[in-house]
């Protein structure tokens, strides 16, 4: 057999045949892509998922023994671009795929990632992120959830909060304290959970916009395998900024272990600003068509940063951060499209017209929930840090926790 | 800043900056404002020595690049120009011999004309604008009669660049049977060049009056048929090396900003230890890879003449236009009281990118062109 890896072209052709033939075509009158996920979405989505590794066309980035492809980001965004017809699992990409099998890939044991990266490719297991707490934010290395080693098991006690997806996942990578006595960074380790269990407790949080996709889960001396720590005990912050380094990759649209996109915003046809302006009868109006060629320009400039961005970090030009700028940007410019578009839609985006479709409406209940995106995934403010002290190099903020034992750190007045 | 660069674009890089660091430094342009801006004719003479007006010339005419894509070897000097906020023809030269290597298929000869300006010896620019008159290059008021086997050209062009020393201009004008662009010498009968200033230190331009000038049918460029195609082809070169420039322009006052703010304390720390300025740095990091991502794609765009050339260099221009400013004036308040003097390079820079961004077509104008563009 031979090693060497197929055109990108060959490959194009040859999965464009293979999803003709196998995948079902976007249904006009379907909705996709909503802030709402329908649960039929999770057992279609794995599904698909199973008949891409069938086929021979899932994890394309991902090695072969794990039971990807093997293949290069090109031979992935050439896939996506013949996928874009079809349905496509995309609820597994983020953070199932994107960012939790990329932590693993790198981090996991040989054991791990037969079970949880080669399940996570073929469908049969949905990963999820178990990081932030309730009682900070942005400051996450200083979480309090606790576990405790005995014999050959951890005992985990304590709570999560903003799991994306969490409801419909199998296990979490949960980022728990493992010494007290430790500065905070240096005593963390991460460990694989199951989401579903007697000892976990787990809410769906309900959003702005009336969504539900966040969880919350508390943990009531929950029993793990000692097998399932990734890494090394007290190294959980090294397995830790590689998660996020994934996370930012994939919030910022840039990882090569996502499969697909999503069709804008609506049904399939795609209701984009061009077509709202048409609607609202604002297509001719020279403002509008500046502001429409506006938000269009700023969507090319953000998918053309990406490029340029994961170009200078695979070469090794630009630092790992440099992918905060990728954040910060997918932050800025959706933000100011949403502005945008609120504006275009008009009185017709807070009320409900009796003639109406909704759509008007529901770019006004985006519009509740547009600051999701420069908070999610780390705050933009956090990227700013990064981009300011770890690419131009600048002085650190001040930290009264630094190099302290993280239990005689304060954590409230 | 394109991060892909041969070996030979790197070296191509290098030598242009040794040279613009010798012969035009800062202090270099700040001199020759004094004198009334605009460029020595020796240091554009060295230039095209060194291929600055060769690199979008066909090599039967003489022409070559660097890397076999020639409008990506310009860029790497217009970057250049922007970093050292350099004197001389390099947007005009180059985007006039675009449009006459554009016009060469379906028009008349020019490459007697390509070779002059290739050697330096000729300077040229393209007269688009007409007074009072917004980015509307196909709909001149000026017209060229046909008298004979020759056209009589009258009207008036304004805001063209090196106007004052341009031995030819490219002139759009309305014929009997649409608008065809002609190859002007400013030395013909009736042609009055009136020189005028800009808010750049060293670019220099005129308003220039045709009363009744007299050219052969010969000095036509393309035919109407295709002016349109030149058009377009020359805004794509002018308005993606003034984004690549900008990029220039924006890397540097950014890098000696920083610098600053490592320098520079108050209350015992400095500037660059204080989050609310760190954060500015940071948007502003952000804003810079954007400006160079997507003019970095326009000028992939243009240069293998992609069937989206014109919307991707309208998006950098519209992008890089709206944000070069911003930054420099952000810059300028990191720089407090110091950054609003004369003596201060950071407005050799702001007018630079001004100028830049204002002609050929506002980042507004870029915009509407985008939502034609896109079937809006």
């Amino acid at each position: 057999m031979s090693d060497q890896i197929e055109s990108v072209e060959d490959f194009r052709i040859r999965a464009r045949a293979w999803l003709a033939d196998n995948m079902p075509k976007l249904d006009p009158n379907k909705e996709y892509n909503t802030n709402r996920v329908a649960d039929r979405e999770w057992v279609e989505h794995r599904e698909l998922q199973k008949k891409l590794f069938a086929g021979g066309f899932a994890g394309l980035c991902f090695p072969k023994e794990y039971g990807g492809q093997g293949l290069t980001p090109a031979h992935q965004a050439a896939f996506t671009e013949e996928s874009l017809p079809y349905e496509m699992p995309l609820r597994l990409n983020v953070p199932s795929l994107g960012i939790c099998s990329g932590m693993l890939l790198d981090m996991g044991s040989e054991e791990q990632k037969q079970k949880y990266l080669r399940g996570a490719i073929s469908g049969e297991i949905i990963l999820c992120q178990f990081l932030s707490e309730p009682s900070g934010g942005s400051d996450l290395a200083g979480l309090l959830t606790r576990a405790q080693r005995d014999g050959d098991t951890y005992v985990i006690n304590g709570q999560k909060t903003w799991s994306t997806f969490a409801y419909a996942a199998d296990y979490a990578t949960c980022l728990v304290r493992t010494d007290w006595d430790a500065p905070k960074h240096r005593g963390l380790s991460m460990i694989i959970v199951p989401v579903h269990d007697p000892q976990t407790h787990l809410n769906r949080v309900r959003m702005v916009d009336g969504s539900d996709e966040f969880c919350e889960e508390f943990f009531t001396d929950l029993v793990v395998p000692a097998e399932n720590l990734v890494g090394t005990e007290n190294d959980g912050w090294t397995v830790g900024q590689r998660q996020l380094f994934y996370e930012r990759q994939a919030v910022g649209g840039g990882s090569p272990y996502v499969s697909g996109r999503a069709p804008s915003r609506g049904n399939a046809a795609g209701l984009s600003i061009e077509n709202l302006a048409r609607q609202v009868g604002k297509d001719k109006d020279p403002a509008t068509r500046e502001l429409v060629g506006w938000v269009h320009a700023q969507d090319v400039v953000n998918n053309q940063l990406i490029k340029r961005i994961t170009i200078g970090m695979t070469s090794g030009e630009y630092p790992a951060m440099a992918s905060s700028m990728m954040r910060l940007a997918h932050a800025e410019i959706p933000q100011t499209k949403q502005d945008i578009m609120f504006d275009i839609a008009g009185d017709e985006a807070v009320t409900s017209v009796p003639e109406g479709d909704g759509y008007l409406r529901s770019i006004g209940v985006s519009y509740l929930m547009r600051q999701g995106a420069s908070l999610g995934g780390g705050s933009s403010e956090m990227s700013r840090n990064m981009i300011s002290e770890r690419v131009l190099m600048m002085p650190r903020e001040a930290a009264a926790d630094r190099d302290v034992p993280f239990r005689e750190v304060r954590r409230g007045r | 800043m394109d991060l892909q660069l041969t070996e030979d674009q790197k070296l191509f890089r290098n030598t242009t900056v040794k040279f613009l660091e010798t012969e035009a430094p800062v202090e270099k342009v700040r001199e020759l404002n004094k004198a009334g801006g605009g460029f020595p004719p020796e240091f554009w003479a060295q230039g095209a020595e060194l291929g600055w007006a060769a690199l979008l010339v066909p090599e039967d005419l003489g022409g070559g690049s660097i890397s076999g894509n020639g409008f990506q070897d310009l860029v790497i000097v217009a970057e250049e120009f922007g970093r050292l906020v350099s004197p001389g023809p390099l947007l005009p030269v180059n985007t006039v011999i675009a449009g006459l290597v554009e016009g060469a298929a379906s028009g008349p000869d020019h490459s007697e004309a390509i070779e002059g300006l290739m050697s330096g010896e000729s300077i040229g620019s393209w007269a688009a604008y007409e007074p009072k008159g917004h980015w509307d290059p196909l709909n001149p008021g000026t017209t060229a009669a046909k008298n004979g086997g020759n056209y009589v050209i009258t009207g008036v062009k304004d805001r063209v660049e090196v106007g004052d020393v341009a031995n030819v201009v490219l002139v759009s004008a309305k014929t009997d049977s649409g608008v065809a662009l002609f190859l002007v010498p400013t030395d013909a009968d009736g042609v009055t060049v009136e020189p005028v200033d800009s808010l750049d230190f060293v670019r220099n331009y005129a308003t220039i009056r045709f009363d009744g000038v007299t050219v052969p049918a010969e000095a036509m460029v393309g035919t109407e048929a295709t002016s349109a195609d030149i058009v377009e082809r020359m805004f794509q070169v002018a308005i993606t090396l003034q984004s690549a420039e900008m990029c220039g322009a924006i890397d540097r006052v950014f890098e000696f900003t920083v610098q600053w703010a490592f320098d520079r304390y108050s209350f015992g720390r400095p500037l660059a230890s204080y989050q609310a300025l760190k954060h500015r740095f940071s948007d502003m990091r952000t804003w810079l890879e954007c400006c160079m991502a997507t003019t970095d794609a326009a000028v992939k765009a243009v240069n293998d003449r992609d069937d989206n050339a014109g919307r991707l260099a309208s998006v950098a221009k519209a992008y890089v236009g709206t944000k070069a400013v911003q930054i420099i004036q952000d810059c300028v308040q990191m720089h407090g009281g110091l950054g609003v003097t004369w003596e201060h390079d950071c407005h050799l820079y702001l007018r630079r990118t001004m100028v830049d961004r204002q002609l050929f077509g506002t980042p507004a104008d870029h915009k509407r062109r985008i939502a034609d563009l896109i079937g809006l």
